[in-house]
């Protein structure tokens, strides 16, 4: 009956009440660990820069460009491609959007008659290759919610022996890219080989012009071999701290909206309760009266139709008239 | 004038201060000490230790293993991939890690405990509980 309806509906809005409180908790922890994971990578730039700008004096000064990450692998079927998603959902497209670019970069080359290789971040993006029959070849897990540098090192470790050894064309990352709370971009990145070509931007780290006469010790072609693997390592780790970044920041305005929602349907949940509630009343109301109506009728007094029919006094022991036979019914 | 100098890991900036010399050790196996004026270098550095004798008198010691170092200008950067000052070293661990290493070496001839030895040594060094 009507009852039977407010109280479900009752229920409805306090289970959505509940899932508001726990959506608006998750938008809080998103957004301070949003500014948290822009610390980090803030904090990682000076490497990244600073390297930038020691490969660039090595290559000014002419080290040997032999190194196996510096050439072209024509004869290789295959691309690396690294996906980087992240382990848990709930945060809005950020998951599907990178997994659609990286299945669209895999159709291509499949169009193209060229193999790939997958390397998979995340569980998310390993739930869906797995499940739709894509190869994997190696899976990462536990990484995106904080991204260390062993982690990027591991990624590169498997990864760079088999270009060396000649199995990849190219390598690209596909991630989002942060570029601000508010926004954020899914690219694909070319990553392998390394291009390393001479441009006029010594002011990159600070180093003057006339940098390109250094001195090195050993000499500048063992640092560059030194360095371009832990170069790769560097890019791996920030597009990791870019995707972590990026996944907080989805995350927060996934659970914001949710937010939004279950206030908007607490609302009218309960308008819909109050009409359920004021429909129960009236009807009672309509009992009262009929069942008071005909109680004035059983009287035979057709004047005492309404406030007398209401009136409780019959209710009272010391307001019974022993004489009136209606009375002694109640 | 002092020179500048930063220690930078890939996560954050480890340590920065005033110093007027700093001695490394590169890959060839010597030391190098650079004060201010250097002509600018760049080497790539083993695991040891690195001294760093600050503008105020005083010394710091940190363990790096691996990495580079440039100097431009009196401005000295060491980009290391593990870089440790001696206050942060887990000595513990440390002596942990030398036994383990010195234990595995004796049973086989892998340069993984090499390296695991060196990294040890010169945390420990580092830290001051042994001397070079």
């Amino acid at each position: 009956m009507a009852g039977g309806q407010e109280r479900i509906l009752r229920r409805r809005i306090k289970s959505v009440e509940s899932t508001k409180k726990i959506t608006r908790a998750m938008e809080l922890i998103a957004a301070t660990r949003v500014v948290k994971a822009q610390e980090r990578s803030s904090a990682a730039r000076p490497y990244a820069e600073s390297m930038t700008a020691v490969i660039l004096d090595l290559v000014k000064a002419g080290a040997a460009k032999e190194h196996p990450l510096l050439q072209q692998y024509p004869d290789a079927r295959s691309e690396a491609i690294v996906v980087i998603t992240s382990d848990r959902g709930l945060c809005g497209a950020y998951n599907s959007t990178v997994i659609r670019l990286a299945e669209q970069q895999i159709a291509a080359r499949q169009a193209a008659g060229l193999g790939y290789t997958l390397f998979v971040v995340g569980s998310k993006a390993q739930t869906y290759f797995r499940f739709r029959g894509y190869e994997m070849s190696e899976v990462f897990l536990d990484v995106t919610d904080r991204p260390t540098y062993d982690d990027a090192r591991a990624i590169a470790n498997a990864l760079l022996p088999r270009f060396e050894a000649g199995e990849f064309e190219s390598g690209v990352l596909i991630y989002w890219r942060f570029l601000s709370a508010g926004a954020q971009q899914a690219v694909v990145r070319r990553f392998l080989p390394l291009e390393v070509e001479e441009r006029d931007e010594s002011g990159t780290g600070g180093a003057p012009a006339g940098s390109s006469e250094l001195e090195y010790e050993p000499n500048p072609t063992v640092i560059l071999n030194e360095l371009l693997p832990r170069y790769v390592e560097g890019r791996i780790f920030s597009a990791l701290l870019d995707a972590s970044a990026s996944e907080h920041a989805a995350r927060q305005r996934a659970m914001k909206s949710a937010t939004d929602n279950a206030e908007e349907l607490k609302i009218s949940l309960t308008r819909v309760m109050n009409r359920a509630r004021q429909d129960a009343i009236t009807t009672e109301i309509m009992e009262i009266v009929s069942g008071a109506e005909a109680l004035g009728s059983d009287r035979g007094n057709p004047d005492s139709l309404l406030p007398e029919g209401l009136m409780p006094r019959h209710l009272f022991a010391q307001n019974l008239d022993p004489s009136d036979p209606s009375a002694v019914r109640h | 004038m002092p020179m500048h100098v930063e220690l930078v890991s890939p996560e954050r900036v480890v340590f920065d201060a005033e110093v007027t010399m700093v001695l490394a050790r590169t890959i060839g196996g010597g030391d190098v000490a650079f004060m201010e004026g250097h002509a600018p270098f760049l080497g790539a550095l083993q695991t040891h230790t690195m001294t760093f004798f600050l503008a105020d008198g005083t010394r710091e010691v940190a363990a790096v293993h691996g990495g580079f170092i440039s100097v431009v200008d009196n401005h000295v950067r060491v980009l290391s991939d593990m870089s440790e000052v001696s206050s942060q070293i887990d000595v513990a661990r440390a002596e942990r890690a030398r036994d383990a290493a010195l234990e595995g070496a004796r049973l086989d001839t892998d340069v993984e405990h090499e390296a695991a030895l060196r990294r040890a040594q010169a945390r420990l060094t580092a830290a001051g509980v042994v001397t070079a």
